[in-house]
């Protein structure tokens, strides 16, 4: 050990005299020497200013592009069309409306009628003028989009019936409160919502606990022996795992070796735990240790067992740190889609799950689902389930380092 | 009775159970202390003894039983396991109660039981690695024994369309057999990941320096989160971004260079990938060179260097191991990488040093492999097994390398 501090003093002082041999050449011709060091000096200083920026840049031009593909799925074209509640539409869904705009109006609406009529009879034999939501491609055309697919001859209708005012743009409430849907101008994210907050409490409910008990029992109980070593080596090496990896494990251990539902909330969120699972650990260490030696003697002192000590002191001053780590680890696992598809979440799933053993699919999994979609009418969804995940996501990342900022106490 | 059924059934059981063993044993040793008898513990240790013996002869028995019903065992009716279950709940519960006495410790025996569970929770990261280990190398061994081991490392071709038929019973067609090559799959991944240092490590070990030796506190204190926000922006998202915008871009640019490039080139989710993981160079690096002595750097500018040379010369060379383990876990990172890669990069396995045509990488081929609807028992399926095994192996080997360098840093400097 002495040795290698010698040898280090050693290589640092060759460095250093280096620096000095550079420095009194440079004596000889003062100027022109010391005037190209401050100009090296200071173009150092600006490579790592342009780094920042060049990352920061990145940043917004990101936010925009996302920003700006996704603003137009929050608005839908409606047209005004008279609908014909007649007996025939019961059967065929065509016969409700006239056939000059049956390919203007969404598909997915009109095949909603025989359903909405069986509903309400007494609408049978009636006709009335109505806003109704207009196909995708009729949509795309208006917000002259590229690539929109609409005929020519149907672009003449839609021009016509934009100059008798029967073309309306309203707030897209669709995209909120259904499900995904073959037909882009019904597809929405209620589902993969509801299928991630499902998901997300079976992670939490198991990571947060095991997760927290492993790192008290770490911290606080442990000997400094090989079987600790050899856990805390692992959580390590777990940490850095491929998140892809774990959709393995759940595949092979919990699907197909435990017989848990494929593409069920349950299977991903196990799989997910497992995956928080040594950030918890990580995190939650971290802010046990921080929790100074004196606050246990202090409790020790005064006759407390280690538990009654770690419960009553030290937890609760550790809980910030904790509820930070839960955080940070709930962030990265609503965004992780890799070991989701994996453990089959990218299922088609119109309506919401209601039970954690149904199939369901997750916000970014339904995001990976709608980009993979060819008509343009998905990707602009696509953007506005990036939006909402971005939203959701920055702001636990935002409460957590409140929560950090706000924890941080100087013993 | 289905699963969710029982769950309930039990939950909805236990629960309440519990509580209540908690609240009379508790209330008994209570009512023991108001006639001036000393208990050994305090009241709410014999609360928790109770629970103890309530929720645990029942959580056991459960367990029992559904293992029983994995390995197919005996078939146990769930109504006769709740019914066991519950009973030996209650006989727990009349122990416990019968426990609350002045010389009983109960405080010792909930440690006992509050200990264990803890060690069991730790134990659990364990068999998670165990899991990941075995998951993975069992089906690769089941790979390997359909194609030779040899072929897979050394094969260029990688062809695994007629891999269905074998496992369909038609073999012997005249089709060509289906090749698992994974040179050029590996060529792909180590090309992205490439690319992806090239962004990364410049702009990240620069954005480091500037933070922790030109920013004043305050702007530190304001850029790192901005910069982190880079790292908690989803994969998912990363691959739409490189795949709808950047791609595109990319193209034009060649173009207007003269060049071809395919819109699934490698170049789009090699440079996203590099600005997704300058976070994690940055705040690394960050921390290694703020972990460099200030006397160091006094030394040198007491000599008359300036700023960057007493960096260039003195602060990064001590830095230098902490900096190459942070680029070792960028590059596992990067390696591991798969949605940006399965929504930018292509799907055809192309062995080429050309960024601007498709390739594929390892993460592309596993996915692809596990979400066909080929049945699980086919080459094909199985070599996403194989694949992760090699994945695996690269990580730890990176990972295990960085921590001995990092160890091998602190150990100079603290």
């Amino acid at each position: 050990m002495n040795n290698r501090v010698d040898m280090d003093n050693q290589t640092d002082m060759n460095q250093l005299t280096e620096v000095t041999k550079t420095a009194s050449f440079m004596n000889n011709n003062k100027s022109d020497r010391q005037i190209k060091r401050k100009r090296a000096d200071r173009r150092f200083h600006w490579y790592g200013f342009t780094a920042i920026a060049m990352a920061l840049a990145f940043l917004v031009f990101f936010f925009v592009d996302i920003i700006g593909q996704a603003l137009p799925a929050f608005d839908q074209t409606e047209v005004h069309v008279t609908v014909n509640y007649t007996k025939a539409a019961t059967k065929n869904y065509n016969k409700a409306v006239d056939k000059s705009v049956r390919r203007i109006v969404s598909r997915a609406w009109l095949r909603s009628i025989p359903q909405y009529l069986e509903a309400h009879p007494e609408m049978i034999g009636t006709s009335h003028d109505e806003w109704v939501p207009a196909d995708s491609r009729v949509d795309q055309f208006i917000k002259e989009h590229d690539g929109h697919g609409l005929k020519s001859k149907y672009q003449r209708t839609v021009k016509e019936m934009q100059q008798e005012n029967r073309v309306r743009s309203v707030f897209n409430t669709t995209l909120f409160t259904r499900g995904d849907s073959k037909l882009p101008e019904y597809a929405g994210i209620w589902a993969a919502a509801v299928g991630s907050v499902f998901t997300l409490l079976i992670t939490m409910l198991v990571a947060v606990p095991i997760g927290v008990m492993t790192a008290i029992y770490l911290e606080e109980f442990a000997a400094d022996n090989r079987f600790t070593r050899l856990i805390e080596v692992n959580i390590n090496n777990l940490a850095a795992i491929p998140s892809i990896l774990y959709g393995l494990l759940g595949l092979a251990i919990f699907i197909s070796f435990f017989g848990v539902p494929r593409s069920s909330a349950l299977a991903g969120g196990l799989t997910l735990a497992l995956m928080t699972l040594p950030v918890i650990i990580i995190t939650t260490r971290a802010s046990l240790r921080a929790v100074p030696e004196s606050i246990r003697e202090a409790a020790y002192g005064l006759g407390a067992s280690n538990l009654q000590t770690t419960w009553h002191h030290v937890l609760p001053l550790a809980m910030p740190g904790i509820l930070t780590g839960s955080i940070i680890g709930l962030a990265q696992a609503m965004g992780e889609t890799a070991p989701l598809i994996i453990v089959g979440m990218m299922a088609y799933i119109p309506d919401a799950p209601t039970s954690i053993l149904d199939a369901t699919t997750v916000l970014p999994a339904q995001v990976y689902t709608w980009s993979t979609e060819s008509l343009r009418g998905y990707s602009e969804r696509t953007a506005a389930g990036i939006l909402v995940l971005l939203t959701v996501l920055l702001s636990l990342n935002a409460l957590a380092v409140k929560l950090r900022n706000r924890a941080q106490q100087t013993w | 009775m289905s699963t969710a059924d029982l769950f309930l059934w039990f939950f909805g059981g236990l629960l309440p159970l519990s509580a209540m063993a908690y609240f009379l044993a508790r209330g008994k040793a209570l009512s023991v202390e108001s006639n001036h008898v000393r208990l050994h513990s305090r009241p709410g240790f014999y609360g928790w003894y109770a629970v103890s013996w309530v929720a645990l002869p029942a959580l056991a028995v459960s367990l029992l039983g559904s293992v029983a019903h994995l390995f197919n065992l005996i078939e146990i009716p769930s109504t006769m396991l709740l019914a066991s279950a519950f009973g030996l709940s209650g006989a727990g519960l009349w122990y416990g109660l019968g426990h609350v006495k002045a010389a009983f410790r109960a405080r010792q025996s909930v440690e006992k039981v509050m200990r264990c569970m803890l060690f069991t929770a730790a134990t659990i990261s364990i068999l998670t690695t165990l899991g990941i280990v075995l998951s993975v190398v069992f089906e690769s061994i089941r790979f390997f024994q359909v194609i030779p081991i040899w072929d897979f490392i050394t094969g260029t071709q990688w062809q695994p369309d007629t891999a269905f038929l074998v496992g369909a019973g038609r073999a012997d067609e005249n089709v060509a057999p289906p090749l698992f090559g994974s040179l050029p799959i590996f060529a792909g991944t180590f090309m992205i990941t490439l690319i992806a240092m090239f962004v990364a490590i410049p702009i990240g070990l620069f954005a480091a320096i500037y933070m922790s030796e030109y920013a004043s506190h305050n702007a530190r204190g304001r850029l790192k989160p901005l910069l982190e926000i880079l790292a908690g922006i989803p994969t998912v998202v990363y691959g739409f971004f490189a795949a709808i915008t950047i791609s595109p871009i990319v193209v034009e640019i060649a173009h207007s260079f003269g060049l071809e490039a395919d819109y699934t080139n490698a170049l789009a989710p090699g440079l996203i990938m590099g600005v997704m993981i300058i976070p994690f160079i940055s705040s690394l690096s960050d921390d290694v060179i703020r972990a460099v002595p200030q006397h160091l750097r006094d030394g040198s500018l007491a000599l008359g260097t300036t700023k960057a040379e007493t960096i260039r010369h003195i602060v990064l060379p001590a830095a230098f191991p902490g900096i190459v383990a942070a680029c070792l876990l960028a590059v596992s990172r990067a390696i591991g990488e798969t949605m940006i890669v399965v929504m930018a990069a292509g799907l055809r396995p192309n062995l080429t040093a050309n960024p601007l045509e498709g390739m594929t990488t390892v993460t592309v081929k596993i996915v692809e492999a596990l979400t066909g609807d080929q049945e699980f028992d086919s080459a094909f399926t199985l070599s996403a097994f194989a694949l992760g095994l090699v994945l695996l192996i690269i990580t730890l080997m990176l990972n295990i390398v960085s921590t001995i360098v990092v160890r091998k840093f602190r150990q100079r400097y603290e």
